[in-house]
């Protein structure tokens, strides 16, 4: 991909609602980079919940408001691997047999995730950070349906004083799955409860993720455990230890 | 399961080799399932060409029946069985043992759950819930001649012992079938404990149960998913015994069983043949590489699905064969996660199945139940949710009220479920919308 001088973000409604300080920290971390970063103000969900749960109709009309907004032919970062593979890989199939499926594949075809990109566009990060030990977890649909690898974990080996330590079962699921967690409660705690013990037995002090439904559900689990460990966007992490103060 | 998720790992060292040769497995059972129909009559022809007789059953009660009539007409009272996962569809061992006919597993695994009047747990390794005194004491109860002992080969020794006698007086022998090669007529079972063979070469009579979906068009389609069934199933890179049946005992030959029978089920199978993207779970080659390595399998267990196929693809099979109505249920206790897709030799698309049928649950389609999974409340929060979010002002009135309002929301309904092991998610002050605005980051 050439590097654009422009692009769109599509900051999800998790990071939204949530973590909006994550999407901020990832806005500025790609304006440094000398890109012009447009956010549509009407954007509101990329239609997963809905999709997943098997109400397509719904997911589609949610998603058809969502492409309206991203006309120019700019890559759209989104700051979440599940967010990112729902309109990049999904919504093609969503829209077969409508008379706009022609611009959601063109929409589709221009979702980048955001570590994918930072990478793309050569970022160079300088640590300015006090020492810390961090954890890393990698997000299923990052993973498994965007392609995202050893990305985001490079970006945090660029950071002087950052030691990243490895979970021991680092492809398995937290156990968020959307509506999973809430419709499985017994089986998704018994998922995120080993994957919190994973991260503490890394002995790490923070834990980072580049999805805020995984960060979520972990965080959320290791805040029950009475764990003080800080769980954070990697975007947040990137941009807060190389800002200039 | 980590032992296994290691071994197979260790098959594949090369992720070049892998997607090479699980791209030529999943085509050679795409295309023989593109010519399904034609290949089943293909397959039938050379069966009888060969000397076996075919039979073919719509529904497991059909099959039931073909293969009781098959054992009254030679006065058949003792069965020995390898292991078939459609003979467990069939509930064959309970059907013959109402007509008076013992059957008797002689996989060990299942030689185990059948003393102990269970089902499988795993489609390979049926009794992967029990541990080494459990089965110790299972043991020492239930067979006379044995004394107690915790030593494993000891144990495999009784059993050894108990199934020798029953493989010689056997009138008739049953086994499943890995593949059918329908240019040849032959039938390929894939096994580790020799039982397959003793099953279906001593009794004088050996019927083969397949589901019609398990024939292959050449013969030059069985090695590569020969080596990735192995390599997937247990990490090894071939079977201890691989056998290909193609005839009962010729007159000069002096062993083999005198009369090969071909039982070939559908079972819900040709509806799920009749349409295309549903059509790739007959793709299974029954590896049980999804169960291996699913988050969700490994911690509930096989029984926990209460169906003959358990984990992913049992959460994708099960719903298409009984119904939605019922087993909808199934569809969603998945988080998505795709590690069964990951492993899946022959590229079965488990995860995006699994939103189809969720979809055909809740709003119609062409699956069995197709519909009856929707409830008014759940399609009434989904219609109130797009409300929200496919108007702008909507949603930023709803983002708002949430943000400042949120966090008095009691843990109730989902978010009652939701903080049993996790605390409440807190709302930011502000929505990234308010921050961007402030920021001055451009809107078009």
């Amino acid at each position: 991909m050439a590097r654009p001088d422009s692009v769109y973000f599509f900051g999800t409604c998790l990071v939204d609602l949530f973590y909006p300080q994550a999407g901020l920290a990832a806005i500025r971390l790609i304006q440094r980079e000398g890109v012009r970063v447009i956010f549509p103000q009407g954007q509101t969900c990329c239609g997963q919940p809905a999709f997943n749960s098997g109400y397509q109709d719904d997911a589609r009309a949610v998603a058809r408001k969502q492409i309206a907004l991203f006309p120019g032919d700019l890559p759209i970062v989104v700051p979440s691997g599940s967010c990112a593979a729902m309109m990049r890989h999904h919504y093609p199939a969503l829209f077969e047999g409508e008379a706009d499926h022609a611009a959601a594949a063109a929409f589709a075809s221009r979702i980048c995730e955001l570590t994918q990109f930072l990478t793309t566009l050569g970022i160079e990060l300088r640590d300015r950070g006090e020492p810390v030990k961090v954890a890393w977890h990698a997000s299923c649909h990052a993973m498994r349906e965007m392609g995202v690898g050893d990305e985001p974990k490079s970006l945090v080996r660029q950071l002087s004083n950052v030691e990243l330590l490895e979970l021991s079962r680092e492809r398995e699921c937290c156990g968020f799955g959307g509506t999973f967690s809430v419709r499985y409660p017994e089986i998704s705690a018994a998922m995120v409860s080993d994957k919190a013990a994973d991260v503490v037995a890394t002995g790490a002090q923070e834990l980072l993720s580049a999805d805020c439904g995984c960060l979520m559900n972990i965080a959320g689990a290791l805040g029950a455990k009475g764990v003080p460990l800080r769980a954070r966007h990697v975007a947040e992490f990137l941009w807060e230890r190389t800002r200039e103060r | 399961m980590d032992g296994l998720i290691g071994k197979r790992a260790v098959q594949f060292p090369d992720q070049e080799e892998w997607a090479a040769l699980r791209a030529r497995g999943a085509e050679a059972r795409a295309r023989a399932l593109a010519n399904l129909p034609d290949l089943l009559i293909r397959l039938e022809a050379r069966c009888r060409a060969n000397g076996m007789e075919v039979h073919w059953a719509e529904t497991t009660e059909e099959a039931n029946e073909e293969v009781l009539a098959i054992l009254n007409r030679r006065g058949a009272k003792h069965v020995v069985k390898g292991k078939s996962m459609v003979s467990e569809e069939m509930h064959l061992n309970d059907f013959l043992e109402s007509h008076g006919i013992e059957s008797l597993e002689s996989d060990l695994g299942e030689y185990i759950i059948q003393l102990d009047h269970e089902t499988p747990s795993h489609i390979i390794m049926p009794a992967i819930h029990k541990n080494r005194k459990q089965i110790a004491r299972l043991f020492g109860e239930k067979i006379r001649a044995a004394k107690y002992t915790e030593d494993v080969d000891e144990l495999t020794g009784i059993a050894r012992r108990v199934l020798r006698r029953k493989f010689e007086e056997a009138d008739a022998g049953v086994s499943g079938v890995n593949f059918a090669v329908a240019e040849t007529g032959t039938l390929f079972l894939i096994e580790n404990e020799g039982n397959g063979r003793m099953s279906t070469h001593v009794p004088p009579v050996h019927i083969a149960l397949m589901g019609i979906e398990k024939v292959l068009e050449r013969l030059e389609d069985v090695p590569p998913l020969l080596t990735l069934l192995t390599r997937s199933a247990t990490g090894q890179p071939i079977s201890t015994y691989l056998n290909m049946i193609t005839a009962p005992r010729s007159r000069d030959e002096k062993d083999g069983p005198r009369e090969v029978h071909l039982v070939i089920l559908d079972n819900a199978r040709s509806r799920i043949y009749a349409d295309p993207e549903l059509r790739t779970t007959l793709r299974c080659i029954r590896c049980g590489a999804c169960m291996n390595h699913c988050p969700v399998y490994t911690r509930v267990g096989g029984h926990a699905y209460d169906a003959v196929y358990p984990g992913p693809i049992g959460k994708i099979l099960t719903p298409q064969v009984e119904g939605l109505a019922h087993r909808h249920d199934l569809t969603h206790a998945s988080s998505l996660c795709g590690a069964c897709v990951e492993v899946c030799p022959v590229q079965i698309p488990i995860s995006s199945l699994l939103i189809r049928l969720r979809k055909e649950a809740s709003s119609g389609g062409v699956v069995k139940g197709a519909g009856e999974g929707r409830t008014r409340a759940e399609a009434f929060t989904w219609a109130v949710w797009k409300r929200i979010h496919a108007s702008p002002p909507a949603y930023r009135v709803v983002s708002w009220l949430a943000t400042r309002l949120g966090r008095f929301v009691p843990a109730v309904g989902p978010l009652k479920a939701w903080t049993t092991v996790r605390t409440k998610p807190r709302f930011a002050h502000k929505t990234l919308h308010e921050l961007t605005r402030e920021e001055g980051v451009p809107d078009v």
